[in-house]
């Protein structure tokens, strides 16, 4: 039971991009197209997953085992940033189209903050190795479930005159905004 | 460059959220109110100059391969330093920014500024550019923080010039994204001009 | 100057020269602030503390005994001495039936259960909702109320209670924590 609620309060409650303004860059940088969205969401699902398990370990039998917890920091991005490359060696062994597709948006999953986010509340929320992983994989659902809304009303908007001005970046801002406003709605249903 | 192109390019031309579109998580999460803003947009200044001055110093003994993992300690250890002493000296906006501290590591700018400037340029130019990014992304978070809270709170910098609340949906998450897009349609505009 | 290059061993040695580096700097940073933040976590405690009880000239925190709350944890008791005579006591109290999850306060009571005064330390409900009931238009209708008489239940549930407008839930909530937190003082019996 207690994982139902963290998955649905993960995933939409407090949606990762939406109510907790994480992974905002590939959100806006990758949702033009349904397609992108679905791939760039399934490589980061895997990242967070990993990372989330790997970064754990790491606190509980290194940091807090030395009690060098300041060091959080800089092993968490060291973890996600070897993570990231791992991935980008195994998928260009296993999916050169897949490779492709994703192009530079795969080492910018590093950079991507909802990964080094996600990692960082596990420990926060004091979760034990299941729970966060279990957190973790619902979180990049959100993740995958903004991106992919934004990507469909994108393709939709396509085929729309836009003021200049909004073109873009500020269009996008003002729809994830109104998605935020949906999602808001969603608020006290885990008691 | 000059110097001073290289300090004010921060501003308004290559103003690295509202024209580069680069760290938006912290600045749609800390600008619910104008102090806020100040206090997100002075740490990532520092961590800015500070990764800056170092990569710039170190630039030429770092092997190209391993750049990135290099540049990604350097900036972790200053943002660890922001991280304790804001803990020690000033804890309630330590609070109040939370994760979105040790989330600076991963702020496009302090690396994209790292990668795109420091390691190719003089420490002193390094240093400038460091601070003029920094002090361009601080002044749009305190921008929109402002606007937020004036709006959302009906107070300025703390201050509240009216009993009860503004309209609320500003502080919060469709308030963020509104405003932030429409600050960068504003400046594309302006710079048009 | 020409660029290192990039050798085994230049990679290797740059990278354990910066980590080392680094760490050092960071290890000693560490024990620099580590007095501090102490320290300014103590001031918080004292201070939310001092807003629950009357003045003290003691160290609440130096005396800090836990209670059992019967649900399986246990609460902080800081009891508030003036001159070696009790003034009252400060209980970290919480509750987990806020609307957006934990709430967490410090209330004080008198040696008969009245309460002093409470302090709300750290919640997550809507602005402008239930976030009302840190200001004193809500709390203070709980000051010199001894739960034994003063039910601590909102109009709704038959109780006393002048619930904040369309923010029921959280005030059923901040009751819930000022009820757990009288139960476990009156229960573990006064020190």
């Amino acid at each position: 039971m207690e994982y139902i609620l963290i998955v649905i309060s993960a995933i939409i409650v407090n949606n990762v991009v939406l109510a907790q303004f994480l992974g905002i860059c590939p959100f806006l940088g990758v949702s033009n197209k349904v397609g992108t969205a679905v791939g760039m969401s399934i490589a980061v699902t895997f990242v967070i997953v990993l990372a989330t398990m790997v970064t754990y370990l790491v606190q509980v039998y290194v940091l807090d085992k030395l009690g060098i917890g300041f060091m959080q920091t800089i092993t968490f991005i060291l973890v996600i940033a070897a993570l990231v490359q791992m991935v980008e060696i195994i998928l260009k062994k296993i999916s050169q189209p897949l490779y492709q597709a994703l192009g530079i948006f795969l080492p910018l999953i590093t950079t991507n903050c909802a990964v080094l986010g996600v990692a960082i509340l596990v420990i926060k929320k004091d979760y034990n190795l299941l729970e966060g992983v279990v957190y973790g994989g619902a979180t990049a659902i959100g993740f995958g479930l903004a991106l992919i809304i934004l990507a469909g009303i994108r393709e939709q908007l396509d085929l729309v005159d836009v003021p200049k001005g909004m073109k873009g970046v500020p269009l996008s801002l003002v729809i994830a905004g109104i998605l935020a406003l949906a999602f808001m709605g969603f608020t006290g249903i885990v008691k | 460059m000059n110097q001073l192109k290289n300090f004010t390019k921060g501003f308004l031309r290559e103003n690295p959220i509202l024209v580069l579109v680069l760290g938006t998580c912290p600045t749609l999460a800390t600008t619910t109110s104008s102090l806020n803003g100040i206090g997100m947009g002075i740490a990532t200044t520092f961590v800015l100059v500070g990764s800056n001055v170092v990569i710039s110093l170190l630039a030429n003994y770092i092997p190209d391969k391993v750049r990135i993992p290099a540049f990604i300690v350097v900036i972790a250890s200053f943002v660890t330093i922001v991280d304790l002493v804001m803990q020690a000296y000033v804890p309630d906006l330590y609070k109040t920014l939370g994760i979105f501290i040790p989330l600076i590591v991963v702020n496009c700018i302090v690396l994209g500024r790292a990668e795109a400037f420091a390691s190719k340029n003089t420490i002193l130019s390094s240093l400038i550019d460091g601070l003029g990014m920094g002090l361009g992304y601080t002044l749009a978070l305190v921008i929109l923080g402002a606007f937020r809270e004036i709006v959302g709170s009906g107070s300025i910098f703390g201050h509240k010039f009216f009993a009860g609340d503004g309209i609320l949906v500003f502080v919060l998450a469709p308030g963020a994204f509104w405003g932030l897009g429409y600050l960068i349609a504003l400046a594309n505009k302006i710079k048009k001009d | 100057m020409a660029k290192t290059e990039s050798t085994f061993r230049n990679m290797a040695l740059s990278l354990t020269l910066i980590a080392l580096v680094s760490s050092a700097l960071l290890g000693f940073v560490n024990e620099f602030t580590r007095e501090p933040i102490a320290l300014s976590n103590l001031n918080k405690k004292l201070n939310a503390i001092r807003q629950v009880v009357p003045e003290f000239t003691n160290n609440p925190n130096d005396e800090m005994y836990m209670l059992p709350t019967g649900e399986g944890d246990s609460l902080e008791i800081y009891p508030a001495k003036k001159d070696d005579v009790i003034v009252g006591y400060a209980v970290n109290t919480y509750t987990s039936r806020g609307f957006s999850g934990n709430i967490s306060l410090m209330a004080g009571f008198k040696a008969d259960g009245t309460i002093i005064n409470t302090s709300v330390l750290e919640h997550k409900e809507t602005p402008g909702l239930g976030t009302k009931m840190t200001e004193p238009g809500f709390k203070d209708q709980f000051i010199d109320k001894n739960p034994s008489e003063f039910e601590l239940k909102v109009k709704k549930d038959g109780g006393p209670v002048d619930a904040i407008t369309a923010a029921t839930i959280s005030s059923r909530a901040f009751c819930d924590a000022v009820q757990r937190a009288y139960n476990t003082l009156q229960k573990g019996g006064i020190k």
